[in-house]
C-alpha cells in the first residue's frame, strides 16, 4: 500500500497531465459533483456521488460512428474512428465500478463493440471508497462492497491523504507514473476506514433490500403480475431514470445531413419512450405500463438470466433522487417481492 | 483503428436488379461494387440494408445460400427506407451489413424430415431462402409441401418462380390461395387456415409457418387441430431493430433477443417467453 497527502497528489495530476487525461468528480456552487477534466486548481470532490454516472467515459450519451459521402447513385463509407488517448476515471464509487463490469458483459461480448473497447482499453479506473454513504445506497443489496471498490486502483481518502492499492496490470502502470509523489505505508488507518464505512453502510434503511426473489428464470412469475399497472400508473416516461443509470446501455442509431455528407451516430435511447419499440408495422409495447415493465424486468430478471445472475442494478441510487414521481427500482422490488 | 471489423459499420452494395412483384412488393438483387455476393448467410438469417440520409432496417434474405453469386430481398412498401428503396433505379449504391441471426435448422433439425411450408403474403420472404435451399438439397428431405396465399393473384410474391420452378418439381406439392375469387384463378380460394384445415396434412411433418400475425395465430391453430405438436413448428419474428447483435436493447422478447436469439424460433419455445411480440 501506498500514500500520498492530498496536495502531492495534485502535484502528481500536474505531471500526469501532460502525458494523460484526468477526469475527478469536481463540485459546483450548488455543492453538486460531475466528472471534469482536471486542469491547475481543479479540487477533488468529497461529494459522495456525481450527478451523472461514469458511464459516459466509455459509452458517451452520442458518439459518431462513420460517415458518408454520396455522390449521384454512389456511396463513400468514411471509418472515423481513431486511436483513443490514454485517460483516467479517478475518484468512481464501487457502483459506478461495478457498472463497467455489466456494461462490458454487453459492449465487449462477440461480437465486440470496436466503439466502446476503444475507450475502455485507454482507461485506467481509480475508485475511491464511500467513507460516507447515503441513505440512497442500496449497493450492499448487489453485494457491491462501498469500503473496498474493484477497479484498476483502489483509494481511501482520510483526511488530508490518500492511500492507494494497485489491483491490475493497469493499475500498477498507473501507480508507477505517480511513483515518486507516493510513499510505501501501512494498513492501518485504511482498515480503520474500512471499518467504520461497514458500520454506517449497515445502518443504512436501503442496505437489507432483498434480492432473492428475483434473478434467471423468474419471467413467468413477475411478467403478468397487475402490480405493474400499479407502479407504473404516475410514471411520466421521461426517461430521466435510464439517463442517469450507470448499466442502461439502450441505444439507438441516427443520421445526420449536413449538407456535404451524412454523420451516423449513436445516442442514449431509452425503453421508457413510447417509440422505442415502434415499427412501421406496429409496436409491441404500446403502454407505459409495458415499458416500465420491460426497465425493471430487464435489470432484475433478463440481464441476470444472460449474464450468470449478475443483477443489473448497482445500488447507486440515482433514480430514487431524480424521479419527478418518486418510483424506483427500490419501490418495485418491495413491492414486487411482497416486501413492502 | 481502421483494420479492426465492426459489425456497425457496413460495405458498399449495389443494387443489379429490381423485380416487381406485386402492387407493392419489390425484389432487389444486391452484390457488392465489384460484382460478389457481400457474405454467406444461412436460410432464415437476415442483412441490414441502409440508405445513408434516410436509414437503416432489418430485412430478411429471400435468395438462398446456394445462390454464390448475389443476395436478395423482397421488400415490402412500408414506411421510410423502403419507400426510398422501392424508388431506387439499378445501380443504385445503398449499404449492407449481417448476417444476422439463428437461422433455420436445415442441416440438422430439418435433416431427413418431411417439410410443410405455409407461407401468407411477404412472409415468403424469409421461406423462398429455406424452400429453396432444401430443393438444392433435395435428397437430405423427405416430402416437401408447399401452402401459400395472398389477397389476390397479384399479391402473390414470387409468382413466376412458383409455377416455373416448385409446381414443377416432381416431389415438391405447391398449394396456392386467395382471399376472394378472380376470373382465371383454377387454385384455391380461401384465407390459409382454412386452407390447410381442408388439406389434412400428417402429422409426420415439420412445418414452417411465415405470415401477418393473425394468419400465424390462426394456422398455429389449425395445426394443432390436425394434430402437430408445438415443437414441430417453426416461424420467423420481426421486432424493431438497431443494431442486429443483441446490444441496442429494443427486440428482446423477455430474455431473448430477436436479432441474435431468433428470428427463428420453434413455437414450443415461444410459449417459454412472455406474449411480447
Amino acid at each position: 500500500m501506498r500514500k500520498c497527502s492530498i496536495e502531492k497528489l495534485y502535484s502528481a495530476f500536474s505531471e500526469l497531465s501532460s502525458t494523460m487525461q484526468i477526469y475527478l468528480p469536481v463540485s459546483n456552487e450548488e455543492g453538486k459533483a460531475n466528472y471534469e477534466k482536471w486542469t491547475e486548481g481543479k479540487l477533488w470532490s468529497e461529494a459522495l456521488n456525481t450527478e451523472r454516472s461514469a458511464k459516459d467515459f466509455f459509452f458517451p450519451q452520442t458518439e459518431d460512428l462513420m460517415k458518408f459521402k454520396t455522390e449521384g447513385k454512389n456511396i463513400e463509407i468514411i471509418d472515423i474512428r481513431s486511436e483513443k488517448e490514454d485517460f483516467v476515471i479517478f475518484g468512481a464509487r464501487a457502483c459506478d465500478v461495478r457498472s463497467f463490469d455489466i456494461l462490458d458483459r454487453v459492449f465487449l461480448t462477440d461480437p465486440v463493440d470496436s466503439f466502446y473497447k476503444a475507450r475502455r482499453d485507454k482507461g485506467v479506473i481509480v475508485s475511491t471508497a464511500c467513507s460516507r454513504p447515503a441513505e440512497t445506497c442500496f449497493c450492499k443489496a448487489f453485494g457491491i462492497d462501498a469500503s473496498e471498490p474493484c477497479g484498476d486502483v483502489t483509494t481511501w481518502r482520510v483526511n488530508d491523504e490518500v492511500y492507494f492499492k494497485s489491483n491490475t496490470e493497469k493499475g500498477d502502470a498507473f501507480m508507477k507514473k505517480i511513483e515518486k509523489f507516493t510513499e510505501e505505508c501501512d494498513e492501518e488507518k485504511v482498515d480503520e476506514q474500512k471499518a467504520k464505512i461497514k458500520k454506517i453502510i449497515d445502518k443504512l434503511p436501503l442496505s437489507d433490500l432483498d434480492t432473492s426473489d428475483f434473478g434467471g428464470g423468474k419471467t413467468a412469475e413477475f411478467f403478468n403480475s397487475p402490480l405493474w399497472a400499479e407502479m407504473s400508473s404516475t410514471c411520466l416516461g421521461c426517461g430521466t431514470c435510464t439517463f442517469v443509470c450507470p448499466t442502461c446501455q439502450c441505444y439507438d442509431i441516427k443520421e445526420f445531413n449536413t449538407g456535404k455528407e451524412v454523420i451516423r451516430y449513436r445516442c442514449w435511447d431509452s425503453c421508457m419512450y413510447s417509440e422505442f419499440t415502434r415499427m412501421a408495422h406496429g409496436n409491441n409495447r404500446l403502454t407505459q405500463t409495458e415499458r416500465f415493465r420491460q426497465r425493471f424486468m430487464h435489470k432484475l430478471v433478463y440481464y441476470p438470466e444472460n449474464n450468470d445472475g449478475i443483477f443489473g442494478c448497482v445500488g447507486c441510487g440515482r433514480c430514487l433522487s431524480k424521479c419527478p414521481i418518486s418510483m424506483n427500482i427500490v419501490k418495485v422490488m418491495k413491492k414486487l417481492g411482497g416486501n413492502e | 483503428m481502421h483494420n479492426i471489423e465492426d459489425t456497425l459499420i457496413p460495405k458498399v452494395a449495389v443494387i443489379t436488379d429490381v423485380r416487381i412483384d406485386t402492387p407493392d412488393i419489390k425484389t432487389f438483387r444486391v452484390v457488392t461494387p465489384d460484382g460478389k455476393k457481400a457474405f454467406d448467410h444461412m436460410p432464415g438469417q437476415c442483412a441490414m440494408l441502409s440508405v445513408p440520409g434516410v436509414g437503416e432496417a432489418m430485412f430478411s434474405i429471400t435468395s438462398s445460400p446456394t445462390n454464390t453469386e448475389y443476395m436478395e430481398f423482397s421488400i415490402k412498401k412500408c414506411g421510410c427506407v423502403t419507400e426510398w428503396l422501392h424508388a431506387a433505379e439499378v445501380g443504385q449504391q445503398i449499404t449492407v451489413r449481417g448476417p444476422y441471426g439463428k437461422p433455420f435448422p436445415v442441416d440438422d433439425e430439418f435433416a431427413g424430415k418431411n417439410l410443410l411450408f405455409i407461407a401468407g403474403g411477404v412472409g415468403l420472404a424469409p421461406l423462398r431462402s429455406v424452400i429453396n435451399y432444401c430443393r438444392h438439397y433435395r435428397d437430405r428431405y423427405g416430402k416437401i409441401d408447399i401452402v401459400y396465399g395472398s389477397r389476390s393473384k397479384e399479391d402473390l410474391l414470387d409468382y413466376n418462380e412458383i409455377i416455373e420452378e416448385w409446381a414443377k418439381d416432381a416431389n415438391v406439392d405447391v398449394h396456392l390461395t386467395i382471399d376472394t375469387a378472380q376470373e382465371g384463378w383454377t387454385e384455391n380460394v380461401g384465407f390459409i387456415p382454412q386452407f390447410v384445415k381442408g388439406l389434412k396434412f400428417d402429422t409426420d411433418r415439420t412445418a414452417v409457418l411465415c405470415g401477418p400475425p393473425i394468419m400465424i395465430k390462426l394456422t398455429l391453430e389449425a395445426l394443432t387441430s390436425l394434430g402437430f405438436e408445438k415443437n414441430q413448428v417453426y416461424t420467423t419474428l420481426e421486432l424493431r431493430m438497431k443494431c442486429g447483435v443483441g446490444k441496442c436493447g429494443r427486440c428482446n422478447v423477455g430474455s431473448k433477443y430477436v436479432c441474435k436469439d431468433g428470428p427463428v424460433f420453434r413455437f414450443d419455445e415461444l410459449d417459454e417467453l412472455p406474449a411480447e411480440y
